[in-house]
């Protein structure tokens, strides 16, 4: 589903990688999480699986297309496979919930029938059905992140990246969007989550990723995350949320 | 792709800013009113060209006996000499070129000169046998005249011969100057325009960004996200040269025909029809300089 093999990735103007000689291979269904400090890589390997990056060597294939060789007209196409959910909501403020979720439809040519049947049924399936004509600024923060999943998954897509999706949520609420994500996740969508929320991964028992430096230090499939150094959670957990 | 959608994106993107909107309406009707009445003065010149050519015609001037010593030197014409240029008027090599042909004595030239003149000083001091008699000639094939020029020149008897032609050709290269005077600063407003309409695309998009980061992340083509900002611009501009096309049009009706044809009966001048058969093409222009300057100014903001 995503295979990622040996790839490195230096910003133009940076002494240090972002990435060095990462490889990563994610199966159809998995729930992985990202974790590590700020700076660690773990934005920028999300932005190669979106193809947002291309790496600077080695190869990244997600959904069978060949993200280093992708023809940038094909790439469009390619995203419409992919959700992709972002700590700070990017909501459109002018626009309703329900527009907001009918935006993605609308922008890749869905009939208004479609989109009349599809965004009310996301909007149930998130719990904001009864605020489909609110517009984001009137709504909680939790709130505005489920109209966030629900634009990310309206399209039903195949794997669901999701950026700190709780970083600028309190821990109720973010156990809230928590457990619409492994809803989602129980209906076969692949979820890779970066995050710095220690409680949340401890929690889901999911497969964890850890990065350093740019370096994949830690790979546990159905572990938490007490075993990981407390010093540098804390670290990150004060400098969070600046990476994006 | 849905029009609906594409539809509320530009009316939304053209309400945002208004200001612009407006300045690229107006710099694209005024520049496009500019080219237009440019290529209106051509069609002028053009078609007094036709009208005066045709009535142009060769004089053979006879010398008179203030006539210049050098071309005659015998002083006044006599009857013989008008005989001659008749007679080779009338000869079979010069009547396949010449239409036909007319004598105008002193009098006949006098009577012309002092309706010509008439209120001017000159006219009470000419007098008749101050004034050429002469043969008036006209042409099949107006661009002959050296023919003409050629058999008389050097006659007896006659002065000079001269093409009207000659007179009119000055007043048409001038004419002719502030035409293409007119289309080069057309040009460098045209360009001014299409500026301003890639700048005010340029600052929409980024008014949008948001809109556009996430089109691009729910994966909407270029070609669909650089689409309303496209015909944003067209239709900025549509409006502007649809104004200059009937600015073009009202100039023709209400100062040429309204105006000029009354005070210069004689004058035949651009009419209606040159005006209807500009003004699409100005529609047509701006429509044109529009894509063209928003397609590359929004072509390098938006990269995936």
């Amino acid at each position: 589903m995503i295979s990622i093999s040996n790839v490195s990735k230096t910003y133009r103007g940076a002494s240090k990688p972002a990435l060095d000689g990462v490889s990563l291979e994610i199966e159809k269904g998995d729930f992985v999480f990202l974790v590590g400090a700020s700076g660690s890589g773990k934005s920028s390997l999300l932005r190669l699986m979106l193809r947002e990056e291309v790496p600077s060597k080695g190869d990244v294939f997600v959904l069978g297309e060949n993200l280093i060789s992708i023809p940038s007209r094909r790439v469009p196409f390619f995203r419409r496979k992919i959700g992709v959910v972002f700590q700070d909501f990017r909501l459109l403020p002018n626009k309703t919930v329900f527009q907001n979720v009918a935006f993605t439809l609308e922008v890749l040519g869905k009939s208004s029938a479609f989109i009349s049947n599809a965004v009310p049924e996301v909007l149930k399936l998130v719990g904001l059905e009864e605020k489909a004509d609110r517009l984001p600024s009137e709504l909680s923060g939790g709130e505005q992140q489920r109209v966030a999943v629900a634009r990310a998954i309206v399209n039903k897509p195949a794997v669901l990246l999701a950026d700190e999706p709780t970083g600028n949520l309190d821990p109720a609420t973010s156990s809230g969007i928590m457990a619409l994500l492994e809803k989602i996740n129980q209906t076969g969508t692949t979820i890779v989550m970066a995050t710095h929320d220690v409680g949340t991964v401890d929690r889901l028992k999911r497969r964890v990723v850890e990065l350093r430096s740019g370096v994949i230090v830690r790979d546990d499939r159905k572990s938490g995350y007490e075993t990981a150094l407390p010093n540098t959670d804390q670290i990150e957990i004060l400098g969070g949320g600046a990476d994006i | 792709m849905r029009l609906g959608f594409v539809f509320r994106e530009i009316t939304q993107g053209l309400r945002r800013n208004v200001s612009m909107v407006v300045s690229i309406v107006l710099v694209t009707f005024l520049s496009l009113t500019f080219v237009g009445t440019a290529g209106l003065l051509q069609a002028q010149i053009g078609q007094m060209k036709t009208y005066w050519y045709d009535r142009a015609q060769v004089a053979v001037y006879l010398c008179t006996d203030t006539s210049p010593a050098d071309a005659c030197p015998q002083g006044e014409a006599s009857p013989d000499v008008k005989a001659v240029v008749e007679a080779k008027l009338t000869d079979p090599t010069l009547t396949e070129f010449v239409s036909k042909f007319y004598f105008e004595d002193h009098q006949a030239a006098y009577d012309k000169f002092q309706e010509q003149f008439k209120g001017n000083a000159v006219a009470k001091y000419v007098t008749k046998d101050q004034l050429n008699e002469t043969f008036w000639v006209k042409l099949k094939d107006a661009d002959k005249s050296a023919v003409i020029a050629e058999t008389f020149t050097g006659v007896a008897g006659v002065e000079e011969v001269r093409d009207q032609r000659s007179y009119l050709d000055q007043i048409f290269s001038i004419l002719n100057a502030a035409s293409i005077a007119a289309i080069a600063i057309a040009s460098i407003m045209l360009a001014s325009s299409g500026l301003l309409i890639s700048t005010t695309i340029r600052l929409s998009a980024f008014s949008r960004r948001r809109e556009i980061g996430i089109m691009r992340l729910v994966g909407a083509s270029n070609f669909f996200i650089q689409l309303p900002f496209i015909l944003e611009g067209v239709v900025a501009a549509t409006i502007g040269s649809l104004l200059a096309g009937g600015a073009v049009i009202a100039i023709v009706q209400l100062f040429v025909q309204g105006y000029l044809a009354q005070r210069l009966p004689l004058t035949s001048f651009v009419d209606l029809s040159d005006a209807f058969s500009i003004a699409p093409l100005l529609v047509l222009a701006g429509v044109l300089l529009a894509a063209l300057a928003s397609g590359v100014a929004i072509r390098r903001y938006l990269k995936i």
